[in-house]
Formats: structure tokens, sequence, C-alpha cells
């Protein structure tokens, strides 16, 4: 049975997923362990005149952390404004939920008890939530001339453009929650042995955490320690520091040794944490009379909130517009100016897609719209308009550098596959029985693994270097590999074993992967940007090429061999017509060294090896979504009756795993497209603070989900693998959003904001 | 959020649990579907709740010639899965087969859902549809209350205090008798934004999920005159909500 690259195991994981046996951190109990809650702010904007405790309890306030520092997450892009988010609120509060006090009791229904006997007075302010107005609004930072967090210039003089086709949409996404089905939380105590935080805390980038928990606090980073156990669902939402995580861990110091345990509600999720996916685009696209991109001129905006998150900054996302909206796109020429707007809403920080979601819905709506006015095809236009295999890599107006692929071909295959030239005919007998169906495309290109050089020019507090892996063979043959990225979903526990078979021949079952604790595993940025199986895949292959280097030289000496004869095959060393097996090499190794040479002892079974890929600007993968709709003209509810997905992410470590992240992002991209929304009113109260009221697709939302894969191999990386982990969920509200209209454009109608909810497409209709 | 601490009780008897009852911040506890969710977000904060759904009777199911009796505790899932009989040739199963999802059809209960009068839940349209008999009790012993007018206005019955619901007599509609059902809302299981019933024989039409108790009425063409504090896309959803079900009842 092939287990290395490509094959397509099961998840060893899922072993103990299944029987229900993971271990999350709610399920951490240590004796003793007190429960903390968090009196958060009831307005948007606020001064705080008095937090009045009742006699006998347990409450901090900002007042009593004494010496702990700010969240901060500057960018050094020119014109950046810096923020302190302090981990409790110093004065002013700015927006809803920001946490005021931190209660501790026995049980959390207790300490929810002593914040109802709290007396808070606050005096309301008013609220900046229209990004739109940031010149406008009320300050969200005192001594700030405006809310502009920062604004990019994408410069062009386009005037003498002259186009016979220039489509122009104004465009909105909502604000989201990312909503994993786990929310955040943290145990954590002081070890006095230690003298060490031992934080746990669901998170998908231990160790960025741990540095900038250390600085919050004043503590060396050696006496801080992040362990991230099993965690359900990271999608961004587990990349932040918390303000939490700051205060309790200043508390848990404090109090020298007992236990503390904050589980965050689905209500605080919801109402008082991070959002994400807020944008405004104004977007105009010149073309020629065959539909031929000339130019493309942007003006956006994105929500930021009040703070900028740790660490990706408040400019993240309109930085990333502004580099990624053409698209997949042949694009000649390219202006685009961007905002990031303070307002008086939780920061929003990158969720699975970042910008992508939103730049590709507003360029691939945009971009029928000009197909219409062309009289092509959806497919024509966008087969006008992608480069062609020949022109890989393709280096396109925002210097991004495609590396490998056919992206026509997934375009025709998708089509193919839904059969979009059959379509018409039947789109026009379903007109005729009063029935409104339509067929949308959305192709695009993601950016992956990308470091070093793409990351040091946002200033941003951390840049991803190398990807190390640290493996060590063990007496009785096991290997174990401890990574710095973080698995929760990804399916690492299998992948990365099969990389460590194709490389060393070691069964998948006798690997072990150790992740998620920054004091048994290798620096690392962690789980993000769609970058584990390209770096760590890459990091796990080089330390195993180091192990197979050492066990080769081993082997050969015990077989008596010269080395220059010996040779690595199937798991073990042959020379001759003898051979040793890697776990009878490892036993010799561990239990008789006198058998080796002092040199072969000294450099033993156990490395750290770093990996970078051969070109650090990312692997592209690329996909056509491709969906058929029915809508109910009556009721503006829309019924996904085809979803057909062609992606390429190069060589497959494992095709299950990939099919099982297209596809759980895919659902989460059916969200964006038609139910997800966290409205605000204009005194910046959240109005979906349950599950009620912010709504999730469920198994009877998400449609059968063809996926074909292409698989052209990445030049740059290890085995020719690309990220994918994003790309499910950045094609749908464009594709579903094209669908729509495509059912619609016979009346002239058509939608234009996120989600498309009913209400939405019954006014578009009116 | 964790609820405001409480008394549970659980009395094992009519008796008892009407003592309890007649007390200062008191609530019946059935499947606990909405009191939990209101609880755990301290929205309410009863001193006392008082588990009725082991009381007995509560869970019993009589046939009668011409209706059926439900225990106020059978739960949405034994509707939905035919454990007990259908008075009304698959209405009830239908309705309760959309009740949100099936781990809160596991624990809710007909009595529940009708005592707590949710305008957008499914049981307060469906029993005023068959015309059913709310059976309540209280310290004068059991009163029979039509189901049509049982809901006087959201989350307000016509319970005095201290009384529950202890089952509900469904009449029994004649074999072959067609009916259609439409319930409209944003994705499976969610709450109701239009929910339209058509029954044929004795004929009733009813208008459901109008913010507002149920309405009945003798034609689609009077439903959106009849839902004047609605704005005009409720109205519109609500006449599509029953011409659906008329049309699913006449089979077209």
């Amino acid at each position: 049975v092939n287990e290395g690259v490509g094959a397509a195991l099961p998840r060893k994981e899922d072993d103990r997923f299944l029987r229900g046996r993971g271990c999350y951190v709610g399920d951490i109990r240590f004796p003793g362990m007190l429960e903390v809650a968090f009196l958060r702010s009831p307005v948007a904007h606020g001064v705080i005149r008095a937090v009045t405790a009742p006699a006998g309890a347990r409450v901090y306030t900002m007042d009593d952390l004494v010496g702990v520092q700010p969240i901060r997450a500057p960018s050094s892009l020119p014109g950046f404004r810096r923020t302190d988010q302090w981990p409790l609120a110093r004065g002013r509060v700015r927006q809803v939920g920001e946490p005021i006090a931190m209660v501790v009791a026995p049980t959390r229904a207790e300490a929810e008890d002593v914040l109802d006997a709290i007396a808070l007075d606050i005096e309301e302010l008013p609220a900046a939530t229209d990004m739109l107005a940031h010149q406008a609004g009320p300050p969200v930072h005192e001594g700030w001339p405006d809310n502009v967090v920062l604004h990019t210039l994408v410069e062009d003089d386009l005037s003498d453009v002259a186009a016979p086709i220039v489509v122009r949409r104004r465009l909105r996404t909502a604000r989201q929650h990312m909503a994993p089905l786990e929310g955040r939380g943290v145990v954590a105590r002081w070890d006095p042995r230690l003298a060490q935080l031992e934080m746990h805390s669901s998170s998908q980038m231990v160790h960025v955490t741990k540095t900038g928990l250390a600085e919050c606090l004043g503590l060396p980073e050696a006496a801080v320690r992040i362990i991230s156990p099993d965690v359900g669902g990271g999608f961004g939402y587990k990349g932040i520091l918390l303000q939490e995580e700051v205060a309790i861990g200043w508390l848990a110091q404090h109090l020298g040794g007992t236990a503390l345990r904050w589980i965050e509600d689905r209500r605080e999720a919801l109402s008082a944490q991070a959002n994400c996916r807020e944008h405004h685009y104004d977007i105009a696209v010149h073309a020629d009379a065959e539909g031929r991109i000339l130019a493309i001129d942007c003006e956006a905006h994105v929500d930021a909130g009040a703070y900028s998150a740790y660490p990706f900054s408040a400019c993240l996302e309109a930085a990333q517009i502004a580099s990624i909206l053409p698209g997949p796109y042949v694009v000649p020429r390219y202006r685009c100016r961007t905002w990031s707007v303070a307002t008086h809403k939780p920061p929003i920080l990158p969720y699975r897609g970042v910008a992508r979601t939103g730049v590709c819905y507003a360029l691939e709506t945009t971009l029928d719209a000009v197909a219409r006015r062309a009289g092509i095809s959806p497919v024509e236009l966008r087969l006008r308009n992608l480069p062609g295999p020949k022109a890989m890599p393709y280096v396109n107006v925002t210097k991004k550098i495609f590396d490998s692929g056919d992206y026509p071909e997934s375009l025709r295959r998708a089509a193919s596959a839904i059969d979009a030239a059959g379509f018409g005919e039947r789109q026009r007998a379903a007109r005729a029985e009063g029935r409104l169906i339509g067929q949308g495309f959305a192709t695009f290109c993601e950016q992956g693994a990308h470091g070093t050089s793409v990351y040091h020019g946002w200033g941003i507090p951390f840049v991803p270097g190398a990807e190390a892996c640290q493996a060590r063979l063990t007496a009785d043959g096991g290997l174990e590999l401890r990574v710095g990225v973080h698995s929760h979903g990804q399916g690492m526990e299998t992948t990365l074993a099969q990389v460590a078979h194709e490389v060393l021949g070691v069964p998948v079952a006798a690997v072990r992967l150790v992740h998620g604790d920054t004091a048994m595993t290798p620096y690392s940025t962690g789980t993000w940007g769609s970058r584990s199986a390209v770096m760590a895949g890459g990091a796990v292959a080089a330390a195993c090429e180091e192990l197979r280097r050492r066990v080769l030289g081993m082997g050969a000496h015990l077989l008596q061999a010269d080395a220059a004869e010996a040779r690595f095959e199937g798991g073990e060393v042959r020379a001759g017509g003898a051979s040793i097996g890697v776990a009878e090499i490892a036993r010799v190794f561990h239990r008789a060294p006198q058998n080796l040479t002092e040199a072969m002892q000294a450099e033993g079974l156990e490395c750290t090896m770093g990996h970078k890929t051969l070109r650090d600007t990312g692997t592209f993968s690329y996909a056509t979504h491709a969906v058929e709709i029915a809508l109910d003209a009556a009721t503006g509810r829309v019924a996904l009756t085809r979803y057909v997905i062609v992606e390429d992410g190069g060589v497959l470590l494992n095709p299950l795993v990939a099919d099982g992240q297209v596809l759980g992002g895919t659902a989460q991209g059916i969200g964006t497209a038609l139910l997800e929304e966290m409205p605000f009113d204009a005194a910046g109260q959240p109005l979906a603070s349950t599950l009620a009221d912010y709504l999730l697709p469920g198994a009877t939302d998400v449609p059968d989900i063809e996926i074909l894969h292409m698989e052209t191999p990445s030049p740059i990386s290890r085995f020719g693998q690309k990220g994918i982990g994003e790309s499910g969920a950045i094609g749908p509200p464009a594709a579903i959003v094209n669908a729509i209209n495509d059912a619609i454009a016979h009346l002239g109608r058509e939608a234009t904001d996120l989600p498309a909810t009913p209400e939405r497409i019954l006014a578009a209709l009116a | 959020m964790k609820a405001a601490a409480y008394e549970l009780v659980r009395p094992a008897t009519r008796e008892a649990a009407l003592e309890r009852l007649a007390g200062e911040s008191v609530k019946p506890l059935a499947g606990g579907q909405s009191l939990g969710p209101a609880m755990n977000l301290r929205l309410l904060r009863p001193a006392q709740v008082v588990d009725v759904k082991r009381l007995p009777g509560l869970r019993q199911v009589v046939e009668a010639p011409g209706f059926i009796r439900y225990g106020a505790a059978v739960t949405h899932a034994e509707i939905e899965d035919g454990v007990v009989p259908d008075a009304a040739e698959g209405l009830m199963r239908h309705a309760a087969r959309g009740i949100a999802y099936r781990a809160v059809r596991n624990r809710g209960t007909l009595g529940g859902s009708l005592a707590h009068a949710d305008p957008s839940a499914d049981w307060p349209s469906v029993m005023v549809a068959l015309g059913a008999t709310i059976v309540a009790l209280g310290p004068a012993g059991e009163r029979r209350i039509p189901a049509e007018g049982f809901m006087r206005a959201p989350f307000v019955t016509a319970l005095a205090p201290g009384e529950i619901i202890v089952a509900v007599e469904v009449p029994r509609i004649a074999p072959g008798t067609r009916w259609g059902h439409c319930k409209i809302n944003r994705k499976t299981g969610e709450f109701a934004q239009a929910i339209g019933i058509a029954v044929a024989a004795p004929r009733r039409l009813l208008l459901g999920a109008v913010e507002a108790p149920p309405v009945l009425v003798r034609a689609v063409a009077e439903a959106e005159a009849a839902l004047p504090w609605l704005d005009a896309p409720a109205r519109t959803r609500a006449g599509v909500a029953l011409a659906r079900a008329v049309a699913m009842m006449e089979g077209a």
C-alpha cells in the first residue's frame, strides 16, 4: 500500500475525533481551578466614569494590571496610525463588548452573578459606524484628524484609456463573524517550578501569541509557554492575541499557581470579538468591444473596527485588496486606492480567504456585467482574459508571480461539467414555465505559503522565515515530528506523516506529530495563509532527508559496506545483497551505540531543519467555481442546484484531505454568499448576538459539491504542492451572485450586496 | 452565559406541582428549548423552575373516536417519528419535521411550544388550523380552551397565573382529507417568516408567523388585507405561503 505523497489515506486524527475523544481547551481541568468572566462594554463609544464592585468580590480593572502593556500591532507602511488596545479598557471604550473588568469566582455562573452586581457608570458618546464617512464621524482615537488608519495608492493615470465598454459597480460585502464551532478559550496557571506561565489557548499560531503575550506582560519569552490542544476550527479567528489572554496571563502570574479558565460563549463571540470581511468597492472595468480588459480602476474601503488586532494589523486586508484585485487575469492598466477605516466596532481580522473573497466578488460580478455588455458569455469573456499555460510563470500587473498551471483549462472543464453550452436552452424553457434559473462562474487564484519577501514589506509584528521541523527517530523505530504549525482540520497528523514516509519509509502509523506547544516545537509563525502543506511539508521533508543521510551512513557502517555503495531504498539501507532497516539502525543508535563510530554517535538521529520554497513569493493555486441556481421570485430564496469546482492545488499530498479543505471552505463561502451578516445599528450595537440572528450554513444549505482536480506541480515547492486551504471560501459569493444575476438579467436587474438575502433579491426584483 | 441561580423542583403529583406553581417567580419547565436559552442569557431569572414533564398524564396519548388527546410533554420528535398517532392525516408529522433541528425536537414539547406562544413557532399555527382544544390545569381543576384565541399576543396566552397545559385535544380529520403546509424561512429549521396552512375539511385557511396570533381567512385573496400591521414585504410573504399551502392541498 502506498502511504506516501499522493495517497488517499483516511486521516489518522479522525480516530479520536470521530469517537468524541478530542481534547479541547474546554476539556482541561486543574484542581482548584477558578472561572473568569469579563464585564464588557454595553456601548460602542463611551467614557468610563466608575466601576464599583460589590464588597468581597474579586474584580480587576486596568488599574490593577500594573506594568501591563497594551496590545500593539502597528504596520510600518507610511501613514499607518497606531492604536493601543488595552487588555482591560483604560478610561474609554471603543466597541460594544470591550472588556472593562475581569471577575474571578469558583464557577462561571457565580462570576456572572458578580458581573450583574457591578455598578458601571459610563457616559455614552456618538459612534462612528460608517466606513464611507471616515472624515465625518467622531474620531475613534483621540487626536486623530479623521478615522483613516491607512490610505494606500496604486497609481496610474488612466485618462488615456479609451475603452468602448466601461462598467462601474458599487458593491458591498457584509461584516461577518468567523464562527468556528469551538470559540476561543483559555486555561492558564503559573508554574512555580519552572517560573513559567503555562497557557492553554485555542490558537492556530502559538509562537506568535507567545511573543505578543510576553511583550504585553513584560516577561522573558522563556517564562511563557503556550499550548494549543485540539482546536475546533481556526479560520483566522484563532490567530489573534486576545485582550483576555493578556488579562488572564497577568492574573495567573499574580495568583502564583491557581489555574484560571475562561471559555468564550457564543454570545461573546458574536457580539464582542473580532469580525471580518466588511468591504465596499467602487470598481470600474474598462474593456474593448470584444471584452478584453484594458484597465481596472477601483476605490475600496475596509471597515477595520476599533483596534489594530495583533499580529495581522488593521491594514493587511485593505493593502491586500490593492495587491490582488486584478485576480487571475491579464490586466494591462490598473489603479486602486484603498482606505482602512477605524469604526466603533470589533477589530477586523483575516478570515479564510482574507481579502480574496471580497476582491473575487467585486471583480467577477463586474466582469459578468462586462460580458453582458459585450454580448458574450461569461465563460468566453474569462477565456479571453486569462493567461494561458504558455505564459507561465506569469508576472501580473501587481508583480504577483503565478507559478504554474493552465487557468483557462480550469474554466473549460468547469463549463463542460456543468453543461454551460446546453444551459441557455434549459434557461429559456424554464422561463417559459415561469421559473428563474441561472448559471454563474468565478475563476480566481490563491497565493499561499508566501514568505519573507512578501511580509517584511508590511512591517507588521511578524514575518515568516524558514519553516522548521524537528525530527527524531526513537529506539523502537518510531518517528517524532515536531512542528510549530498547528493542525486543526487540515489533517496534518496524516499528511505530514505521509511526507515523512515518502522520504524515510517509516510507516505512517509509526509517525507521531507533535504540534501546538511552544515548549515542544521549533519556532513558527503558525498556521495561516494556506502555508502549512507547503512550508511544514517542506520542513518535514528536509528533516527526514537529513535523517536519511545519517541513517544511510550508519547502515552502511553496520553492513560493513563502503558508504558510496550503500543506497536507501524501500525504507532500508541496502549494500550488495545485504540490507538493514531504519528501525534496526535506530535501535543500534540508542541501545548499542558501541557499534557505531564516535562521529555517528555524536551526530545522532535527531535534527531540526528549516525549509523555504525556491522562491518565497508563494504558490498560486487556482480554481473555477461553477454553480447553477433556482431563484424563487416570490420569496427571493435561492436554491443551489449544481455546484462544480475545478481546483488545481498542484501535487496533492492527500486528495481526501484536499477535498475536505475545499468542501469546508465552500460551505463557509456559501454562508458569505447567502446567509451571514453581522449588522450594527447607528449607535454601534451589534444586531446579531445569537445564532438565531447570525445565520450559518447548515447541511441543507450545502449541495453535493463535485470537485475535479488538476495537478500542475508548483515549481517552487518541495513536492510541487500548492496551498489551497482557503480556496473553497473564496469563490462561492462571486459564482452564486453571478448565477443570480444570470437568472434575472433578462429583467434588467442585478444583485449588488452580500449576502444575497431574500430581502435583497426581492428588492432587486421590485 | 450561565443562568442565574434557581431551584429546580420535580413534583411527583399534579397537586404538588400546582402548589409550587402558585408561588412567586416560578416557571414551569417542559423540554426547556426556549426557557433554557432565555435563562442562560439571563433574560429570565425565575427563582424556581418546576419540571412538569414527568407529571402523571403529560406523556400520555389517548385515542378517542373523534379526537386524539396528546399529553403536553409529547415531544416534536415523537410526533415526527410517528411514535404517537397523527390526528391530521400526516400534517402534524410534516410540521414536526420542520421544527428547528433534531436535538431541539428530541426535547421540545407540544405543550411547551403552545405555552411559550412564539408567533413564529409551528404548533401555535398548526393547532389553530386543526381546531384543537387546549386542556389547562389550574387550582380550580382542568379547563378547556380553544386553540383559536389561546395566543392573545406574542408570548401571551389565555393561561391564568399558576396554570399549565396538560394536554391538547386534536379533532381527527376524515381519512383522505387533503391539506397543505408552507413554511417560509431563511434556512431549514429556522424560525418561520411566514406559515400558510390549508385544510380541506373542515375547511380552514391559516396565516401564521405574522408577529401576532395566527389569522384564519376564507380565501387566499383575503390574506394581505387581513394583516394590516405587517409591512408590505411581510404581507406579500404571508400571502405566498398561504397560496402555496392551498396549491399543495389542491394537488397542484
